[in-house]
């Protein structure tokens, strides 16, 4: 059941995806141009519903529909966030699509997408390869450094 | 009914991917994120690989993240053979060229290894992870940014 439902949730998501044109080379050029509003308008609107929607969450102390409590993980403030996070832009303003519109892209039938995908799986054996001699310290600042995650096991143990 | 058919305007698209992160907290106890799971299948495919990262690595614990992005793989097929009125073209003609696969390969590369490094992407750092207020991933996505910038400004001539 939980199963069908996250089936579920990621073809509402692939459906977005698409009708928002995220995920097309387009939008993205146009938004690393500054042409149009577009893309801020989408990414600033999510994120505004994301986090009133997490601010009831937490302020009524929801559960889930399984009457589980939510316990919500924050990922660690190391340097990779500094330095892949360079890394990923790039890479999205070359191929017009971040991870989620890879999909998107294959799932819409452009078939050169498979190639960026394949290249994103060749990155991810990269990083495996680096992940001991890249650098992972975590910044900490009160509250939210108390995450305490060793680097090493926290990377990559989040999405 | 027909303007479903047409790009949905960035106030429909950006409150319905902020969705995303409360339906997906309530109906199933998962935090969004879509770039983790290059890894789950680089562990699938590679059980016994001389990475620790890949071979040390449990991702039967993540595998709805592989079930959500099957979703995203439906959703977006789904989008644009019933909801679209026109064809829908998310990469650019060039983009089927020798030249243009190398560029997507160059970058899926890229967003690979950058997601993995960063831990995330725009689905799980700014779009979770801001919603989260988490520090971190507001750094993330500003440094998502800057790659996109350096590319779109002083590497465009290549790319």
């Amino acid at each position: 059941m939980k199963q069908l439902t996250i089936l579920l949730l990621g073809i509402y998501f692939g459906v977005i995806l698409v009708k928002s044109e995220v995920a097309s080379w387009f939008r993205i050029q146009e938004m690393f141009l500054f042409n149009e509003a577009h893309m801020y308008l989408v990414i600033v609107s999510a994120i505004a519903v994301g986090a009133f929607s997490l601010w009831l969450i937490r302020r009524f102390e929801a559960r889930t529909i399984q009457r589980e409590p939510i316990v919500l993980k924050p990922k660690p403030f190391q340097y990779g966030v500094i330095f892949g996070g360079i890394i990923f832009g790039m890479g999205w303003a070359i191929t017009g699509a971040c991870p989620g519109p890879i999909y998107a892209q294959i799932g819409a039938g452009e078939w050169p997408a498979f190639v960026t995908f394949l290249g994103a799986m060749l990155g991810m054996y990269g990083y495996a390869w680096l992940q001991p001699l890249l650098p992972h310290g975590e910044f900490k600042f009160g509250r939210q450094g108390a995450s305490n995650h060793a680097a090493g096991s926290a990377v990559g143990a989040g999405d | 009914m027909n303007f479903l058919l047409q790009p949905w305007p960035w106030y429909i698209a950006g409150p319905l991917i902020g969705l995303t992160v409360p339906l997906l907290l309530l109906l199933a106890n998962k935090q969004l994120g879509i770039s983790s799971s290059f890894r789950h299948l680089g562990a699938i495919c590679t059980p016994k690989s001389r990475f620790p990262y890949l071979s040390a690595y449990n991702w039967r614990r993540h595998s709805w993240n592989l079930i959500f992005v099957g979703g995203v793989l439906i959703g977006a097929f789904l989008a644009t053979q019933f909801l679209s009125a026109e064809p829908v073209t998310m990469l650019p003609e060039s983009a089927g060229t020798p030249w243009g696969l190398v560029k997507l390969g160059i970058g899926g590369v890229l967003v690979g290894f950058g997601t993995r490094y960063a831990n995330g992407c725009t689905s799980g750092h700014t779009i979770m992870g801001i919603s989260m207020l988490n520090r971190g991933s507001m750094v993330a996505t500003v440094f998502f940014f800057v790659g996109g910038l350096i590319t779109t400004y002083l590497l465009g001539f290549i790319f």
